[in-house]
């Protein structure tokens, strides 16, 4: 039953580490299909490649060698349709192979906004190597830009545009920045990190329409409020959505391709992972798509197990995440809420720029999780916390153990125990 | 501000033209040009990293190393190249190119009298230009690097000590002592230098000179002694190589200050780790081998309270100890290669020197002591650390030497692999694999292979700059000495 190899549609994070984990158990063959870029690399270091701060050969994880020691054989194609019954792979020259087991690992895409780009050139996003070589062609001519929608990979635009002297135009549907997930001093702090780069903002505010001339090429955007900004360029960075694109009929999709808890869809030998993936049960407090970084590595992780034989549950564990906004680095770990629940207090830690805010059952004390705006937090720390569930007084008791920072940083022990002595009288 | 950025720059780099321009010609005094000379050098270089860096975000120091040209390997850092590597050949074979003559300084050389005289009390030699500018550099560049991290503690601090170590240990002190002390002779040039940098510390003209000088002589020498089996040892055990190799150490201050430019550099595949680990070792025991046959020689030629016999004892002795231990007890922190070659280095080791002092022979491994020593002193001491070392900065990176070739580093590196507490330690599962601490690693160590897996980094080269840790854009990689137990 098992002839043809496995195939991995999608070389990203998720695709990737399900075939390096199922490498480590396995020998049968396996290979991974995309037709982005022939090798995998870092997405989260395009903004880097444009920066001038790696090239792109650097943002490679593994050595181009690496595939052939592990024997994980590459494919440069895009994956047109999938026949379940034959198990027959379709690529788009119309050549294709049968498959033992499938993984789609396809990612995300970003989301469009419902608008009339009409023929406009300088209308795009950044998450692929193509939207990066795009950019990199006409950022010399573009003088402003409008970034439209705050979230992470706005930011890093607005970094990486702020870099080649471009005024930047942020505009934010919310009234506050990344409210659907901090709260709004947390948001405060993200908003002054990023004027204090030049960039100018724009809260409260939709885009309505772009304004293009004669040549096609976008001249101004104007807003909700009708007020009408210059730009050139302007990057739409609401969000992203799985990327479906392609054919298999009979598969069982409500927002991503859903998977059981072993990362199964409705098709035999048909598995997804990644951002693509719509879990059927999340654990309490986590959504059932997430598109992150990690949740796609520790997915491919647990899959290669699955697939060489070893049935292996995906376990959510503890959520984590972390990302940088110009200069002010983020870290998290446990449920952060944007806004408490009446029965959940938090408590702040502000200093000198940095800030860290804990949130608390307030009968039971319980730890649920905590955010550090510039300060770096060892996770093993907090893993051991939450698993342990501990309270929060037990958590600011020992905080000095979860210090990451270098060497010679001022240490906030103290502080942090007085603040919350203060705060709790 | 009266004059604008670039302005002041630009009087600046005339005032450093003007001061070479008017000593040759002869309008100007030596201690006038080189006054202005090296004044406006340094201020060349403060002033310039101010306009590029003070007011950079942190973030945005290293933006564009790949684009321009002095650090992409370009045209600018391939001119660059071909400058310092003439310069360290001159320096080195044809110092009278420089206006070096015994008889009496001439062009550049005798620029450096006056200052010489101040110093040390003698005219100046091309190694008295060469340290002068050497210091100048890393001072100067140094001031540099702490504007460019100046969010950083950790930078600040190493910096500073690397600047300070410069300034008094390998320039200011030893050119003073050498008034003080006009009568004796020449121990060792910068006194923080320990054997095996320190190669010729066991050499015959060295070691007399040692035991001529009455008590300072043997200060140097027992100090020199200590800094090998205990001082450094220790010191290494609690802190890694980083106390020497990125706090102390003149060749490192050099790359880190001056060479920061080009870290990115550095060669970060497998083959050029294999390539290392076959250089550097080999330069280690070829420095091990010359220094043993030249002290057997010397004790058979002179009367001391060490015998030749008793010398060798103690060698095997410690071969064997070393080799016993990494062939046989060394678990996994070593790689299965890496034992066997030291298992079967050590014996036959151990086996030349029981065949020498069963004969009684002047050339322990069967080779002339001396041209093993001049063999090393052209091919690595100049050639490799200098030529190479510095010439290559804008090509190989700034760490060329300390990576491939420095003995010192060979023997911190075993230590720290082996028995030493520092590590650096990933954070968790927060690795992205962006790949910025590998790209930064001046020692070309691939950090991402490891942090992406959660691992803590224990590599025999890492220097502890600490660079890693300060690119990381999700704060996953820490320099840490101890471990750290969470119990509960």
């Amino acid at each position: 039953m098992n002839t043809g190899k496995i195939y991995i549609v999608g070389n990203g994070v998720a695709g990737v580490n399900t075939a390096i984990s199922f490498r480590k158990h396995a020998t049968d063959p396996i290979c991974i299909v995309s037709d982005e870029s022939d090798y995998f690399y870092s997405r989260t270091a395009l903004m880097y490649i444009f920066m001038g701060q790696m090239r792109f050969k650097d943002t490679k994880p593994y050595e181009d060698s690496f595939w052939d020691d592990q024997k994980i054989e590459l494919k440069k194609a895009r994956v047109k349709r999938i026949e379940s019954e034959s198990k027959k792979i379709i690529f788009e020259d119309g050549s294709w192979d049968t498959y033992s087991k499938l993984v789609i690992a396809t990612g995300s895409v970003p989301l469009k906004l419902p608008l009339d780009y009409g023929k406009l050139k300088g209308i795009c996003s950044l998450y692929h190597l193509q939207d990066l070589e795009n950019l990199s062609q006409i950022y010399s001519k573009i003088k402003q830009a409008s970034i439209i929608g705050g979230g992470l990979i706005g930011v890093e635009l607005a970094e990486m545009l702020v870099s080649k002297g471009i005024e930047v135009n942020f505009l934010i549907r919310e009234a506050y920045f990344w409210s659907n997930v901090i709260s709004e001093k947390e948001g405060k702090l993200i908003e002054q990190q990023i004027r204090k780069h030049g960039v100018k903002l724009y809260f409260n505010t939709e885009l309505k329409a772009f304004e293009g001339n004669e040549n096609s090429e976008l001249v101004a955007i104007e807003t909700l409020n009708n007020e009408r900004i210059l730009s050139q360029y302007a990057a739409i960075t609401i969000g992203v959505k799985p990327n479906l694109n392609f054919e298999l009929e009979g598969l069982h999709i409500n927002k991503g391709i859903k998977v059981d808890d072993f990362l199964q869809t409705n098709i035999a030998d048909v598995f997804a992972v990644g951002d693509c993936a719509e879990l059927a049960s999340p654990e309490k407090g986590r959504r059932a798509i997430e598109a992150v970084w990690y949740t796609a590595r520790q997915m491919g992780e647990t899959l290669g197990k699955t697939l060489a034989g070893n049935k292996t549950k995906y376990e959510q564990g503890n959520w984590f995440n972390s990302a940088k906004f110009f200069d002010l680095e983020y870290q998290t770990y446990g449920i952060v809420p944007a806004v408490c629940a009446p029965n959940v207090a938090e408590f702040y830690f502000e200093k000198e720029g940095k800030l860290i805010r804990i949130v608390f059952e307030k009968d039971s004390r319980l730890f649920l999780g905590i955010n550090t705006w510039g300060i770096r937090l060892r996770q093993d720390f907090f893993e051991k916390i939450l698993d342990q569930k501990r309270p929060i007084d037990f958590v600011i008791d020992k905080i000095e153990f979860s210090f990451f920072d270098p060497e010679f940083y001022p240490k906030y022990g103290k502080q942090i125990k007085s603040t919350f002595k203060t705060a709790a009288k | 501000m009266i004059l604008k950025g670039s302005k002041l720059n630009m009087l600046l780099v005339v005032c450093i033209v003007l001061s070479l321009l008017g000593y040759f010609s002869g309008l100007f005094s030596g201690s006038v040009s080189l006054a202005v000379f090296l004044a406006s050098l340094f201020s060349w270089i403060v002033y310039t990293a101010f306009g590029r860096f003070y007011d950079k975000s942190a973030a945005a120091v290293n933006e564009n190393v790949w684009f321009e040209s002095i650090s992409n390997k370009g045209y600018l850092g391939k001119i660059l190249a071909i400058v310092l590597t003439s310069f360290y050949v001159v320096i080195y074979w044809y110092p009278e190119l420089l206006g070096y003559n015994k008889e009496g300084n001439t062009g550049l050389v005798s620029m450096f009298d006056s200052l010489s005289y101040v110093l040390n009390g003698h005219r100046a030699s091309q190694w008295f230009v060469y340290g002068t500018l050497y210091t100048l550099f890393i001072l100067g560049f140094g001031i540099r690097f702490l504007i460019k991290y100046k969010h950083n503690k950790y930078q600040q601090v190493r910096t500073i000590s690397l600047m300070f170590f410069q300034l008094f240990f390998a320039f200011l002190i030893p050119e003073i002592l050498t008034k003080l002390n006009p009568d004796l002779d020449y121990f060792s040039k910068d006194i923080k230098n320990m054997w095996p940098l320190n190669y010729y510390l066991f050499e015959d003209w060295h070691l007399k000179a040692l035991l001529n000088s009455g008590t300072l002589g043997y200060f140097f020498l027992i100090v020199g002694l200590l800094l090998i089996f205990v001082i450094s040892p220790t010191l290494t055990y609690f802190y890694g190589k980083r106390w020497y190799c990125s706090w102390v150490c003149g060749c490192g201050g050099l790359a880190e200050t001056a060479g920061d430019e080009f870290r990115h550099l550095s060669n970060k595949s497998s083959n050029a780790w294999k390539l290392e680990r076959y250089l550097i070792h080999g330069v280690l025991l070829f420095v091990i081998l010359s220094t043993i046959s030249i002290l057997n020689a010397f004790l058979i030629d002179n009367q001391v309270y060490v015998t030749p016999a008793m010398f060798i004892g103690i060698c095997i002795f410690l071969i064997a100890a070393f080799g016993t231990y990494a062939y046989f007890y060394s678990k996994e922190k070593l790689a299965k290669d890496a034992k066997n070659s030291i298992g079967i280095v050590s014996v036959l080791l151990i086996v030349c020197l029981l065949v020498s002092l069963f004969t009684k022979s002047k050339n322990v491994f069967f080779i002339d002591g001396n041209s093993l020593k001049s063999w090393y002193g052209f091919y690595i001491g100049a050639a490799f650390s200098g030529v190479i070392g510095v010439g290559f900065y804008p090509i190989f990176g700034s760490r060329v030497w300390c990576r491939f070739g420095c003995p010192m580093a060979a023997i911190l590196g075993l230590q720290q692999k082996l028995f030493s507490r520092f590590r650096i330690t990933t954070n968790g599962s927060q690795c992205i694999s962006c790949g910025n601490c590998s790209n930064s690693c001046e020692m070309g160590i691939d950090v991402r292979a490891y942090a992406q897996k959660g691992e803590d980094i224990v590599r025999s080269s890492c220097v502890g700059c600490g660079i890693c840790s300060e690119v990381c854009p999700r704060g996953v990689l820490k320099l840490e000495n101890g471990k750290l137990e969470l119990d509960f």
